[in-house]
């Protein structure tokens, strides 16, 4: 995290101007000269005082209690599934747009089973899916996934990117965290179980804290809030030999303020670690109130039964004294601050933000996460709702699900936004209940396919006009080849494995700090959210199809389309493999069998039949095949059939 | 339509270059190469809307001012190549070798390893010499990169703040020491795209010990993954994934793609995603990389007196040492900067080529005339190999390092005797020859014990901002959004050197 950039004019290097600006502020002569000379201080973009961003904080709508909008009366009603519907319609309406049709209902079962546990649906799920014709029928299937096993992993995964979750440390020596998994299983569990986001959050931010608070509390549970806690201790560590570890102290506690930020409130707080916030109405010392919450707790690891350990914190008897880091650098230490809350986000509440804590006992981290579920609720729960809506369509309602602050994208739909959040808290903070208000959405059911009427006046989809094709993401794509080859295992939790690392990319890496071996076996055929993230070496797989970096925060994937991509999924053994597996069942010599074969083939990779056109096109593909290589038209059609578009897609 | 063209100049930027929808069974690997720039420019100016138009077009756009460099090949010496033994000679720090420092100068410094009470100051015994019409002083042991010294500039003041390797080499090549940020490669080509059809436009070649950030300091960060550095391998497939998979015919892989081609331009129709095409543009762009790339890499096509001048073939003459690779890095390292030349001349935009390590804390005599005779032959043949055949103008060379080593000698509990220097992050050395630098120059100056910088100092962020002014880029315009900020290689620092520019 780091500040925002400023824009010196040639004659004021930024060194100047910053020395300036601090001895300037400093001093009661200083201020004099920073009311006489604003000039001096223009001639970089300086940064705003705390009572102008404040002052901007004031008209900003993420920062205003929520709205209880009236649901939009709509002129179709009959199209209307959920209230969803009626903000997004009302908005096709006012543009006189009229929404897309429903997609098929292959398409459908496909896309709600990849968005919902990151598989597609087995060619039996799909018999039946379209066999049910009875009312409810797409309700029945909604609760057929979340209730999955394998929820909890499609929707753990998008934590876990949030967590930026690793197996290793980070930097040169990236030393091996045995135990990260315990972590990664209890986020699984968690949402598998719909744990209400309120909680969750208590427990991810202070579980050692409400375990230890709690007495009496049955031993699992305690075992379980202390696991919960390891969310910040997902940060990296850098043990090089020679290391300051001073220094690292300080940028580990920078990164979980700029990290809960991000991922709660929907605030780039590490821009003020340096100076008071740009453009948001955070200040420098706002910015070490918030530090000083996490430098009281001390990282401690506990063991948490079956011989297994999970990270965790403790709350230090005597919590070190909090300091101001001027401009950032932990070696210039300023005034002393105490754990406190940003003054700005006090719109958000009707009563004083942070009464939780008696006035006798310094303020922790479970204050903090009180604070984020209660004081600023309003704010949580709009950053959360969007994250699933980013899930669900591959764009959030608000597209900067990072900024939620001055300079981020406003709501496309902004009493969609407000509805979604106040009815989450309402509702106990269920994750998936407004995945349920979304799905059953008609808006959520529409084709994919494009409007080229509409290219013009909204490119982007942004009035969700139809849904969104999205390619599938890095782990899906990978799980969703081994599923449809017979290949995939679908135990759930456990340790990581080691996939296969090609020789070259492990020596790259290693430099003789640590060493890689490959895991053979059924084990490599888990899912890929169970594959060992080095941090220094990420898996080239998974990489090149753009899965997160576990190394900071990630709120939303970039979807790339390169051409190494396409050499991945031809030539990767992995793939390859897939390819093969499927070709073994394709009768190509036999002109009785191949159109069913085909035809099986097809259901198994994309859930539906060949159309004429394409039956005639790889029928043709696989006798030619035969002819220049006898044997491999099987495999080449599986190929084929695996980079389709359509199958790398989520439509 | 004014839209449509944006987007596709965007979309090449995006995806290297879209091709036309020829199919891939016919390419002839002769009209490929064809393609690409320099072994045939083109003799008719772009017709509008081709891909090559566009990526001017592209180019135009993002270049900020008339550029010199094109390409760059960036010498990466992981380590902290020790500045007093080769670049920046201190005979009066051999003087007062075994002598206490000044407390002044170790009172507020931070060591990784030295033990500030007993350590004394430890001059160069390697003798220096001058080159060049400039008379430039470097060491004995660069004679070849030292011929060709007035085409470099030589910076005798660089600074920066990271005083360990990894966060060293994440600011050195990602101006910054957080993990997560777009590599300086990355920057260059998001700003300026490809002019290879058949390459990616950021290689990276490793040699000697691994990298020890792993590919951290190749990473596109923020950026989309296709500005990513791709490691090329000296020899064997030259990309992971390359080659088609062992009992998998050409013939039978084409038909297969061709199939591809025409099902998925089929259901582009039918379901209208631009996406498609730009997919279809990528299966096309990996078969011409397959038959590209070993052409690139085949060395056997260079004429014996050029793999003679780089010393492909040489062997290490009996010298061996962990630190700097092994016997193997002599050609490794000799291949890598062949094969940079023939990279710059198919249009790849960013080589990077990295060597590890010169991290010499202990036998440091030894190991230094290793590295050196591992590297001097081919970056010297290199850039003369560059300037005869007139790429060195826009091509700019670059020999960089983390840091430097410290006028000290390192007494770190546990070893039996100094025998090198600990970490320096306060002075240290770097050159930069081609692309616009003016040549013959020695840049800044440290104090007679090579401490402090005593005359124009040189940030890690001013050296990337004049790299960048290098090829017409404004390192402060030159911006992407991210996380509700616009994020730049140089941070929020940096000023161009101008002297050091041509």
């Amino acid at each position: 995290m780091r500040p925002p950039p400023l824009q010196p004019r040639r004659f004021f290097s930024t060194g100047f101007l910053a020395a300036a600006r601090d001895a300037l502020t400093r001093s009661v002569t200083g201020m004099i000269w920073f009311c006489l000379v604003p000039a001096i201080l223009d001639a970089g973009e300086r940064t705003p005082t705390a009572a102008e961003l404040s002052a901007a904080g004031e008209r900003h709508w993420a920062f205003a209690p929520l709205s209880s909008p009236a649901v939009p009366a709509v002129r179709n009603p009959a199209w209307v599934r959920t209230p969803v519907d009626l903000f997004v319609l009302a908005r096709l309406e006012h543009d006189r747009v009229r929404p897309s049709v429903s997609a098929q209902r292959e398409t459908l079962l496909r896309r709600l089973s990849f968005d919902l546990i990151g598989l597609p649906p087995s060619p039996a799920e799909m018999e039946a899916w379209l066999a049910d014709t009875a009312p409810g029928a797409w309700e029945r299937q909604v609760e057929r996934l979340l209730a999955s096993p394998h929820f909890g992993e499609r929707w753990g995964r998008h934590w876990l990117d949030l967590a930026r979750y690793a197996d290793t440390s980070g930097y040169q020596v990236d030393r091996e965290r045995p135990w990260a998994w315990v972590y990664r299983d209890w986020v699984i569990n968690a949402v598998n179980a719909d744990l209400p986001f309120d909680q969750f959050t208590r427990l991810q931010l202070a579980g050692d804290l409400l375990a230890a608070r709690a007495p009496g509390m049955p031993v699992e549970q305690v075992r379980s809030a202390q696991a919960a806690a390891g969310f910040h201790r997902m940060t990296l560590k850098n043990y090089e030999d020679g290391a300051d570890p001073i220094e690292d102290a300080a940028r580990i506690g920078v990164e979980r303020v700029a990290s809960t930020g991000l991922v709660w409130l929907g605030l780039t707080l590490g821009c003020a670690q340096c100076h008071n916030h740009k453009y948001d109405p955070v200040t420098q010392r706002e910015f070490f109130q918030l530090y000083a919450f996490f430098d009281a707790a001390e990282e401690q690891d506990v063991d948490v039964g079956d011989g297994s350990v999970a990270y965790s914190f403790h709350e230090r008897a005597v919590p070190p004294q909090t300091r101001i880091h001027t401009r950032g650098d932990f070696r210039r230490p300023s005034d002393v601050v105490g754990p406190a809350f940003p003054a700005s986000l006090q719109r958000l509440t009707s009563r004083p933000m942070g009464v939780s804590a008696d006035g006798a006992r310094r303020r922790d981290r479970a204050d903090l996460a009180e604070w984020l579920v209660s004081d600023v609720a309003p704010l949580s729960a709009r950053v959360a709702v969007n994250q699933v809506w980013l899930h669900l369509f591959g764009r959030g309602l608000v597209a900067t699900t990072e900024d939620f602050g001055l300079r981020g994208e406003a709501p496309s739909h902004p009493e969609l936004l407000e509805w979604l959040a106040s009815e989450f808290i309402r509702t106990g903070w269920r994750r998936k209940e407004v995945i349920r208000w979304i799905v059953n959405s008609a808006t959520y059911r529409q084709s994919s396919a494009a409007r080229p009427e509409l290219v013009a006046t909204d490119p982007e989809n942004r009035h969700l006009s139809r849904q969104n094709r999205l390619r599938l993401e890095a782990e899906v794509l990978r799980d969703a080849t081994l599923d449809v080859a017979g290949l995939l295992r679908r135990e759930v939790g456990g340790k990581s494995f080691r996939p296969v690392m090609p020789p070259d990319v492990k020596f790259l890496g290693t430099a003789g700090a640590w060493t890689w071996t490959d895991d053979a076996g059924p084990v490599l055929f888990r899912r890929s959210l169970y594959s060992f993230a080095q941090r220094t070496v990420p898996h080239p797989l998974l990489a090149t199809l753009d899965q997160a970096g576990s190394s900071e925060v990630c709120t939303r994937r970039e979807r790339s389309n390169t051409p190494l991509q396409s050499l991945t999924l031809l030539n990767h053994p992995l793939f390859v493999g897939a390819a093969e597996a499927l070709g073994a069942t394709i009768r190509s010599t036999d002109p009785a069998h191949l159109p069913e074969d085909l035809e099986r083939l097809f259901r198994q990779l994309l859930s539906r039949g060949p159309m004429p056109a394409e039956r005639a096109r790889l029928l043709r593909l696989v006798r030619e095949v035969e002819q220049v290589q006898p044997g491999a038209g099987g495999r080449v059609l599986a190929q084929t059939v695996l980079n389709l578009d359509e199958f790398l897609n989520r439509e | 339509m004014m839209p449509d063209f944006e987007s596709m100049v965007q979309r090449t930027r995006r995806d290297f270059l879209v091709s036309g929808s020829r199919g891939i069974g016919g390419l002839a690997l002769a009209a490929l190469l064809d393609r690409d720039r320099r072994l045939a420019p083109a003799k008719e100016p772009p017709r509008p809307g081709s891909p090559r138009s566009t990526a001017i077009m592209a180019e135009r756009l993002r270049s900020h001012f008339a550029p010199r460099a094109k390409n760059c090949i960036f010498l990466y010496m992981e380590g902290g190549v020790s500045q007093l033994d080769l670049f920046d000679a201190k005979p009066r720090l051999l003087q007062l070798s075994g002598q206490k420092p000044p407390d002044s100068l170790t009172e507020k410094a931070r060591f990784p390893f030295i033990q500030k009470e007993s350590a004394v100051l430890l001059g160069s015994p390697h003798p220096f010499r001058r080159y060049g019409q400039c008379g430039m002083e470097l060491s004995q042991w660069l004679p070849s990169i030292g011929a060709c010294a007035d085409e470099i500039a030589l910076v005798r003041s660089m600074h920066t703040e990271a005083f360990n390797h990894h966060p060293g080499e994440l600011l050195m090549y990602c101006g910054s020491m957080m993990l997560g940020r777009p590599s300086v490669g990355s920057w260059i080509t998001y700003a300026l795209g490809s002019e290879s059809q058949n390459l990616p436009g950021y290689v990276v070649l490793t040699a000697g010990r691994a990298a020890s950030g792993g590919n951290t300091m190749f990473s596109s960060g923020f950026l989309p993954s296709n500005y990513a550095g791709v490691m090329f391998r000296d020899r064997g497939e030259p990309v992971r994934d390359l080659a088609n998979p062992p009992g998998w015919s050409a013939e039978a892989r084409h038909l297969g793609l061709d199939a591809l081609r025409d099902l998925n331009t089929q259901h582009r129709k039918a379901v209208g995603d631009p996406e498609i095409a730009a997919r279809i543009a990528s299966y096309e762009l990996a078969a011409r990389m397959q038959l590209a790339a070993p052409e690139l890499t085949d060395l056997d096509r260079e004429p014996a007196a050029m793999r003679a001048a780089y010393g492909v073939d040489r062997d290490a003459g009996g010298l061996t040492t962990y630190r700097g690779g092994g016997p193997d890095a002599f050609k490794s390292f000799a291949r890598n900067c062949l094969m940079a030349r023939r990279m710059v001349e198919r249009g790849v935009r960013f080589v990077a080529i990295h060597h590890a390590s010169w991290d010499h804390h202990n036998d440091l005599d030894s190991d230094l005339e290793f590295n050196c005779r591992v590297v001097d032959q081919p970056v010297g043949a290199l850039l003369r190999d560059l300037k005869q055949r007139g790429l060195l103008d826009e091509t700019l060379v670059v020999w960089a390092s983390e840091f430097g080593r410290t006028p000290l000698g390192e007494n770190r509990p546990g070893f039996a005797k100094v025998t090198g220097r600990d970490h320096h992050p306060f002075a240290f050395s770097l050159w930069m020859a081609g692309g616009g630098i003016r040549g013959g120059q020695v840049y800044g100056a440290t104090d007679e014990l090579g401490w402090n910088i005593e005359r124009d100092p040189v940030h890690v962020n001013d050296f990337h901002a004049t790299l960048l002014h290098c090829f017409g880029l404004d390192h402060e315009r030159l911006t992407y959004r991210y996380q509700g900020r616009d994020f730049r290689l140089t941070d929020v620092a940096g000023s161009v050197v101008r002297p050091l520019v041509a």
